[in-house]
């Protein structure tokens, strides 16, 4: 084999404002290549470009609000899946665990909307949301706590059990058969100071304290980062592990189940199979871009939202597919996945070694 | 009934693809999820390549290069998309979770810009795909059943039966076991890991894209209109219910094919319970998933060190 003359080696943690140049080199380069391939595609200069970007997310202020109702609910599940991920958990079912409980919800108001007093309403959906949530997430947590099956597959398979339950719902009790479901926004959740998405917002504020919170202040949180270091550290020094995984993932479950009432209650008071739209897998990324630190997911998920507004913007301006803004979030995704690497390790050249020794 | 049969096994015969190209990567460890990304590019790729092709060549296209473009086409697009994420994972040692997700986004992205420039074009092209053996005629049922497919439907069995032979037999395919099960073992016993999950990874992918290529130009007759990565996510949960073993996915993959068809096909059942029968698939998979970590026979299990990342320096 080739003798290589370089080796790569774990670096000290770097100072931060190091590590945010490294990160914004990485976003930089990676909007060059994204307008390289707009361009191709339309022949516009750059700079028309990203001016239409930026006012897709800030152009009104419709288009701000809607933007932070989008970065609160990307963020809302990203602070679900984070707990699993410490314990290296990987819950891929974000998606269906946040339809499972937008169904509950949706559920709750068509059928006991006109039933029940509008305060006791509120409470059924917010219980049977995270009831559905926390069975949706818990059902492949017992399994790998008994018996250790894989729950990166088992939790994908999840998703799509979801997603034809919601179908088939809206097939069977969407009396025209249309299958899409008219609005109910008067069983929805309360509207703050006649601005339709502010409780979502401070809802969701208010958990990436407590999440913060629970993870690095609480016994609960020492114990998560403990078994996602070593199970058999864990084992070692007395934690149950089976019982961290199921309960881990009931915190996981019951917040996933309020982010889907918000996005059901909260903004579309109506379900579709793409309600959830993606962010189930999404909020994978951004909780860990953002090393699993809630309050830096508060970035990562408004870096993406803004791309993917902006670039929804992009292709309305210049009449393009609107398919443009997955591209592009696909490719700032991997260059932002690599710079990464620059963060966590240095490469040192085989001949300096030998000078410095 | 015999209609039936034969479009299982043409639908199959795309998540036979995906779930090889699937498997050949999870032999190494790599648990790439950006099997349904790696699909749409390869069907966009191909699909284009196609269109080149035959509007270049009019009236005048042969079926041998009508055939050939777009298979080299599809496994050209299918290993680029493993090269980045083998880079990604391997080089650049990101997570093989989140770099897989971005590849699909990615790749749903691409096909979806395919979609709404060209639209369902490819119905020409599809011919080609689907021109079934000369003799099949003449041979009543069973020639319907075994000889009336297109050429990828061939491709695919063979693609699975040699996969099913190298992984077994040779000694490429126990040292790529030996790496996605234990790869420092390996790694002291001299086998280069890193070049092993490239190149499975990069192979893997081109097989996964033809997938893609099959749903498109053969399953739907090259009318092209929704996004295909729920075929992507079901070939991956074919890996699974087929326990990691290519030859088995044959069978898987007619199976599959068959419960995810099954619904329009069986008489009095309403609109809404077509959608519980969509659900097969997926639960059975949970359930083989289920069933097979509870008996925790050796053979049956994902390759031990699957999804997990491999650098020497830090054992």
């Amino acid at each position: 084999m080739k003798k290589m003359n370089f080796h790569i080696v774990k670096r000290e943690p770097m100072v931060w404002y190091k590590a945010v140049l490294v990160r914004a080199i990485a976003i930089i380069a990676s909007l060059l290549v994204s307008a390289v391939v707009i361009m191709m595609l339309t022949s516009k200069n750059p700079i028309q470009i990203y001016s239409s970007m930026i006012s897709g997310a800030f152009g009104s202020s419709l288009r701000i609000w809607s933007l932070f109702q989008n970065v609160a609910i990307l963020l809302c599940i990203a602070l679900a899946l984070t707990p699993a991920f410490k314990m290296k958990f990987w819950n891929c079912g974000g998606e269906g665990q946040v339809l499972v409980s937008g169904l509950a919800t949706t559920a709750v108001m068509m059928f006991l909307g006109d039933a029940l007093p509008y305060p006791v309403l509120i409470i059924v959906m917010l219980a049977a949301s995270v009831l559905a949530g926390i069975i949706w997430a818990v059902i492949p947590a017992i399994f790998k706590a008994k018996w250790n099956t894989n729950e990166t597959l088992f939790t994908l398979m999840m998703n799509y059990v979801a997603i034809q339950l919601v179908a088939f719902f809206l097939k069977y009790f969407v009396k025209s058969g249309s299958g899409i479901l008219t609005p109910m926004p008067e069983h929805g959740l309360p509207v703050l100071f006649g601005q339709s998405y502010l409780l979502n917002i401070i809802i969701v504020a208010v958990f990436t304290v407590l999440v913060y919170v629970y993870l690095k202040k609480t016994k609960h949180g020492y114990e998560i980062s403990v078994v996602g270091e070593s199970e058999n550290t864990a084992k070692y020094i007395g934690i149950n592990v089976p019982k961290v995984v199921i309960r881990t993932l009931v915190v996981s479950g019951a917040l996933c189940g309020i982010a889907g009432l918000l996005l059901v209650g909260g903004t579309n008071h109506t379900i579709s199979t793409t309600t959830v739209d993606g962010r189930g897998f999404t909020a994978i990324m951004v909780s860990w871009l953002a090393k699993f630190n809630p309050i830096y997911m508060v970035m990562t998920s408004f870096l993406i939202v803004f791309l993917q507004k902006g670039a929804g913007q992009v292709s309305t301006d210049f009449r393009l597919p609107s398919a443009i803004s997955d591209i592009v979030t696909g490719i700032i995704l991997f260059f932002i996945i690599g710079c990464e690497f620059f963060l966590q390790y240095k490469i040192l050249s085989t001949k300096n070694r030998k000078e410095n020794d | 009934m015999l209609a039936f049969l034969v479009s299982s096994i043409r639908l199959g015969m795309a998540f036979l693809f995906g779930s090889v190209g699937e498997t050949i990567t999870e032999k190494s460890g790599h648990l790439n999820l950006g099997i349904p990304g790696v699909m749409c590019v390869g069907a966009s790729c191909g699909c284009f390549a196609e269109y080149l092709y035959l509007s270049k060549a009019g009236v005048n296209a042969n079926y041998f290069l009508a055939v050939f473009i777009p298979i080299v086409a599809t496994l050209f697009g299918g290993a680029v998309m493993g090269f980045i994420f083998s880079f990604l994972t391997v080089t650049l040692r990101a997570n093989q979770n989140v770099t897989g997700l971005a590849l699909t986004t990615f790749g749903v992205g691409v096909s979806d810009y395919m979609i709404a420039e060209t639209g369902s074009i490819y119905s020409k092209g599809s011919r080609f795909f689907t021109t079934s053996l000369p003799f099949a005629d003449d041979l009543g049922v069973v020639g319907e059943i075994l000889f009336s497919h297109g050429i990828l439907i061939y491709l695919a069995i063979i693609i699975a039966l040699a996969t099913a032979f190298v992984l077994s037999k040779t000694r490429i395919g126990l040292n790529l076991r030996a790496v996605g099960e234990n790869p420092a073992t390996a790694d002291a016993a001299g086998i280069n890991v890193s070049r092993y999950r490239y190149a499975s990874t990069c192979i893997g992918c081109a097989i996964a894209g033809l997938g893609g290529l099959s749903f498109i130009m053969d399953y739907l007759n090259g009318n092209w209109e929704y996004c295909i990565d729920a075929i992507g996510w079901l070939a991956i949960a074919l890996v699974i219910f087929t326990v990691w073993k290519p030859g088995l996915a044959i069978i898987g993959s007619i199976i599959f094919g068959a419960l995810y068809i099954a619904s329009s096909y069986i008489t009095g059942v309403s609109f809404a319970s077509k959608e519980i029968f969509k659900m097969l698939p997926y639960v059975v998979t949970i359930i083989v998933l289920v069933f097979t970590s509870i008996r925790d026979k050796k053979e049956n299990q994902p390759p031990q060190s699957l999804g997990l990342p491999y650098f020497r320096e830090e054992r």
